[in-house]
């Protein structure tokens, strides 16, 4: 389903600052998966979805998504097959604009019919109420108030509905629990489960969280210096728990270690 | 009076377009387009030269792919070369200044003397004190009323989420450039439009008469702000539109009471602008060590 073979990124390359963030990278993911990815911070993980959602040229390589090469297409042409959420919970929407019409946006966009001067009309809103409603967290009720009033919570669970408005072949979830409270997280998180499962979109998580990484998803990728070091999935990963991810995380990442931040997570 | 006020009115209404447009460019992409100036003279150029040789109303539609070049071009100096917002406009603008005296066939200035403008064909159709008035009006009241329903549109919403979060617009698949391009083209449409317009009005047009026009329609746009809120889209259009017919009056007023003498009204209108941009900056950073205070305040209370 998507196929990523030999992709390589250096930044700044030639000066003193040089990084090389992807180093030869090549995984297969099945349609349907829900794959977690861990490593330590600057390990690849995220310049990996960015390369995967085309934020940047890379250097080398190829993103292969349904049989189709993808390598060369535009950010936002790719973002139709695409969804992503990151870190920041404010990044996903618009907050000068209501929640109605960051959900009209993205409603009227993708589309089929429709032109540049369609709008929504009552079934449309009537529509938007009931898939706000599984949220549970009153935004239903709330469609004419600007999004920059929401909550970082509730700002994200917006986000992720508007990515999954029209289910995406491919989600990339970068962090994007990490910059909420516990109870939020967890509701994020139980959110993102249910969506995903319920219309089986193929699933890449970042996360920092070894417990996550392991409740969540089938398979379990730990990046090092710009490189897939181990792949867990089956009946290893099946009787892996949190302190055997730790130590093998460690000894995958060579002499480095996880940082603190990862165990105190866990 | 009567006259003051509806030549104030006129005025007002005149150059509401303008106003339309920053609140387009400045408030909905958050892009600071200079372009404004020669755009209005470029309007105003096409529309008198065209009325000169005997075809006002085509004059008028000229004016409209006129502006659009206009916004077009600085669009795409910014989008697709690089180009900081700012140095687009002054870029745009210095170019245009050689357009507007080409389209004005050489000369710095055009006159209407016995050539029929939109507005005395209009008057020959509806007599009257007024008819220059409502011809005025219905200009900006059309733009208006199609940018409200435009705003809530599939393109409108793709534009106002551009200025507002572009990371999350490219996120829904949608080409950022292409709708700083059309945002930036129907904002041109607009100046030019208000340059067309007061051209045939005043049946003349100078290759200097744009200047200081972009700081003029800030001015409206953040008196009308001040007056209805910049809440929705369509209060900002509302406001927009009331603060050029504001302006026109404190215009007027100055100019009859000589409170002020007439030729340092720009200075006003720049000193106007400069401290309505700066009052919220200063007092953002002003609401750090305010809490403490009303705390004490309290405690003494």
């Amino acid at each position: 389903m998507l196929e990523i073979i030999n992709i390589s990124k250096t930044f700044l390359p030639g000066t003193v600052n040089e990084r090389k963030a992807l180093d030869n990278v090549s995984f297969r993911m099945e349609s349907g998966e829900f794959i977690t990815i861990i490593g330590s911070n600057g390990a690849g993980k995220s310049t990996l979805l960015s390369a995967i959602a085309g934020a940047f040229p890379t250097d080398s390589g190829k993103v292969i998504l349904d049989g189709e090469d993808i390598s060369s297409m535009p950010e936002y042409k790719r973002s139709r097959s695409i969804g992503r959420l990151f870190q920041d919970p404010l990044s996903g929407t618009a907050p000068g604009l209501t929640i109605e019409e960051n959900m009209a946006l993205v409603y009227l966009q993708g589309k089929k019919t429709g032109n540049f001067f369609s709008r929504i009309g009552k079934e449309e809103r009537e529509m938007f109420r009931e898939r706000l409603r599984p949220l549970d967290l009153g935004l239903e009720d709330r469609l004419e108030q600007p999004v920059g009033l929401l909550s970082g919570g509730q700002r994200q669970a917006l986000t992720l509905l508007l990515a999954t408005l029209y289910p995406p072949k491919l989600l990339m979830l970068d962090e994007h629990t990490a910059a909420l409270d516990p109870g939020s997280a967890e509701r994020i998180m139980t959110l993102t489960k249910d969506i995903v499962r319920e219309n089986r979109i193929s699933c890449l998580m970042v996360t920092h969280n070894m417990r996550q990484a392991l409740d969540a998803g089938s398979r379990t990728l730990i990046m090092n210096a710009g490189k897939i070091v181990a792949d867990i999935s089956g009946d290893e990963r099946a009787g892996m728990d949190v302190g055997k991810l730790t130590d093998l995380f460690r000894n995958a990442a060579g002499s480095e270690y996880a940082n603190d931040r990862m165990i105190l997570s866990s | 009076m009567e006259r003051i006020i509806r030549t104030a009115l006129e005025l007002g209404f005149a150059y509401a377009p303008v106003a339309l447009s920053l609140f387009l460019s400045y408030r909905i992409l958050d892009i600071a387009d200079l372009t404004t100036d020669g755009c209005f003279v470029l309007g105003a150029a096409v529309s008198v030269r065209m009325a000169a040789a005997g075809h006002p109303v085509l004059g008028m539609l000229l004016a409209i792919p006129a502006g659009a070049l206009c916004g077009l071009v600085s669009a795409e100096l910014q989008t697709r070369f690089g180009i900081p917002s700012i140095l687009a406009g002054i870029i745009t603008n210095t170019g245009l200044y050689s357009i507007n005296l080409m389209v004005m066939g050489w000369r710095s200035n055009i006159n209407l003397i016995r050539e029929d403008s939109i507005f005395s064909l209009f008057r020959k159709m509806i007599p009257g004190n007024y008819s220059d008035l409502v011809l005025l009006a219905a200009i900006p009241v059309m733009i208006a009323l199609f940018l409200s329903y435009f705003m809530h549109t599939r393109l409108g919403l793709s534009i106002r989420a551009t200025g507002d979060n572009p990371v999350m617009v490219r996120a829904s698949s949608i080409d950022t450039s292409s709708m700083i391009r059309t945002g930036l083209m129907l904002s041109g449409i607009m100046t030019a439009v208000s340059g067309a317009a007061v051209g045939q009005f005043q049946k003349t047009t100078d290759i200097n008469s744009g200047t200081g026009v972009v700081v003029i329609g800030l001015a409206c746009l953040i008196m009308g702000e001040t007056v209805l809120g910049r809440r929705s889209v369509r209060k900002g259009i509302a406001g927009a539109f009331l603060g050029s017919v504001i302006y026109r009056f404190i215009y007027a007023f100055v100019f009859y009471t000589q409170l002020v003498p007439v030729q340092c009204l720009k200075l006003l209108t720049a000193f106007i602008v400069a401290v309505s941009i700066a009052v919220p900056h200063v007092r953002e950073q002003r609401i750090q060590p305010r809490p403490a205070q009303k705390e004490e305040e309290g405690n003494d209370a």
